[in-house]
């Protein structure tokens, strides 16, 4: 039961709920516990409830800080000749 | 799908193994808890234990909450829905628990009481409005991240008197958990248990912050690092982990900082505080009886609160001898430590707790993980 998955909102409702899509499926979701949902935004969905907003800047820098990780010397170095040159 | 298949990549997950293996110190061992079931499940769905070195392991926390129930509490639902008035709306999980004399909600159903599966509060809300001449009790489990749903559905309830509705609440809190393995024999005297860190519960955090863990940072010295889900997200918390303790520190760090923030929900937070307050003590499946580690229903909504309605009295009942989930829960024991995982106890026929919810340590083992560790343990053995 404690599956949540991201969804994006794509229609917003007049009583605290929303629709949103999940990997194209769309469902309505009460969004009474987070404040001012708008169209486009990310939120968390569980047991039917936004649990919380998604920050897209947060979530590309995880991937960067994951990406950054020690890469395999064949893949560094061409970027060293670069800097070289 | 979006902000979900980007933390699946399989090459950047072997580079994070990679740098796992690189920075984790061969002289020494790494144990680390996943509290929260939720990560036990991702960690056997996608073999996450296969990419980490063999001086790094996890151990499986209590953070299910099915898992957590006692028994008797179960039984309180169980007895609630034999009320020919009831329609008792649960989480579909928690049909197949046993509770005292192997009954279940599932046989309880079958032999003719009214309970209905519901995906959250809000469908049982729906199912009151929709039988007005019948008692409507939602069956309310959870951490953290359930409560506020409950709570919404209360104030829901009051504001609409919707006054066949009611709510059985079971909410128990992480922090007191997390507080009481720390506190755990075999995590203190007899040192049978070591847990040198913790990956702190993602969705949890989404509403409490992650401020709560500081004082165990502080106080026990354990570095916690709340992670998301993903498989990458859970390699980058064993490697924020492992940078940290090999560092010697002890901090709180937040690798799921797309969700959660210090403070975390606040709008959430104070539904939770208008519509619970405080259980003097509660009982936990495998962690005993905690002071303030669980919620109940304040005064100002007693017309709704189910335990006030039937006067309903909580009975401890002992688990089957047989069964090891209260260990497994503590992190004191592994599913294959259990005399009957996989042979008497099944996903179909579950004795215990912990085969039953898809985050319970046994089906997550007996689903993803069983095949992997039955050779080794014979070459052990
Ligand atoms: S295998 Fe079954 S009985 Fe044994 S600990 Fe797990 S759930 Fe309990």
């Amino acid at each position: 039961m404690c599956l949540a998955l991201p969804a994006r909102i794509v229609e917003i409702h007049s009583d605290d709920s929303a629709t949103v899509s999940l990997g194209g499926v769309r469902k309505q979701v009460s969004t009474a516990l987070i404040e001012e949902p708008a169209v486009g935004d990310y939120v968390i969905v569980h047991v039917g409830y936004a649990l919380s907003r998604l920050d897209p800047a947060e979530a590309e820098r995880t991937l960067a800080l994951l990406a950054a990780l020690d890469r395999p010397a064949r893949e560094q170095e061409p970027e060293q000749e670069d800097a070289a040159a | 799908m979006r902000y979900v298949d980007e933390y699946r990549d399989g090459a950047l997950a072997s580079r994070a193994a990679a740098a796992i293996a690189a920075e984790a110190d061969p002289g020494r061992h790494y144990a680390l808890m996943e509290f929260c079931g939720g990560h036990t499940h991702a960690i056997c769905r996608y073999g996450i234990e296969d990419l980490l070195p063999p001086n790094v392991s996890m151990i499986h926390g209590p953070g299910c909450p099915v898992c957590v129930l006692p028994i008797g509490r179960l039984d309180m639902a169980i007895e609630l829905a034999m009320r020919p008035e009831v329609i008792l709306c649960t989480y579909g999980d928690m049909m197949r628990v046993p509770g005292r004399d192997r009954t279940s909600l599932m046989k309880a159903k079958a032999g003719g009481a009214d309970i209905r599966m519901v995906y959250g509060s809000g469908d049982a809300l729906r199912v009151a409005r929709d039988n007005p001449g019948r008692e409507v009790v939602f069956f309310a489990i959870g951490f953290e991240t359930t409560a506020p749903t409950t709570a919404v559905a209360l104030v829901q309830a009051a504001a609409l008197n919707l006054r066949n509705f009611s709510v059985f609440a079971n909410h128990v809190l992480t922090p007191s958990a997390i507080q009481a393995i720390l506190d755990s024999p075999e995590v203190t005297a007899t040192g049978t248990v070591r847990v040198d860190g913790f990956i702190g519960p993602g969705h949890v955090s989404t509403i409490i912050g992650s401020a709560p863990y500081e004082r165990f940072a502080r106080d026990y010295r354990r570095p916690i690092v709340v992670s998301g889900f993903e498989p990458l997200d859970i390699m980058q918390s064993v490697l924020m982990l492992v940078r940290q303790l090999n560092e010697g520190r002890c901090e709180v760090e937040n690798q799921f900082s797309r969700a959660v923030s210090r403070d975390g929900n606040g709008k959430a937070q104070a539904l939770v505080e208008r519509v619970f307050e405080l259980r003097d003590s509660f009982e936990w499946r495998g962690l005993g009886t905690i002071p303030d580690s669980a919620l109940q229903i304040r005064e100002e909504f007693a017309d709704w609160d189910a335990e006030r309605r039937w006067q309903l009295r909580y009975v401890p009942v002992a688990d089957n001898r047989a069964c090891s989930c209260a260990q497994i829960l503590r992190g004191a024991k592994k599913p294959l430590d259990c005399a009957i995982f996989g042979t008497a106890c099944t996903p179909e026929n579950p004795m215990g707790s912990c085969m039953v919810s898809p985050e319970g340590s046994c089906a997550a083992y007996y689903l993803y993980g069983r095949w992997r560790d039955i050779p080794q343990q014979a070459k052990a053995g």
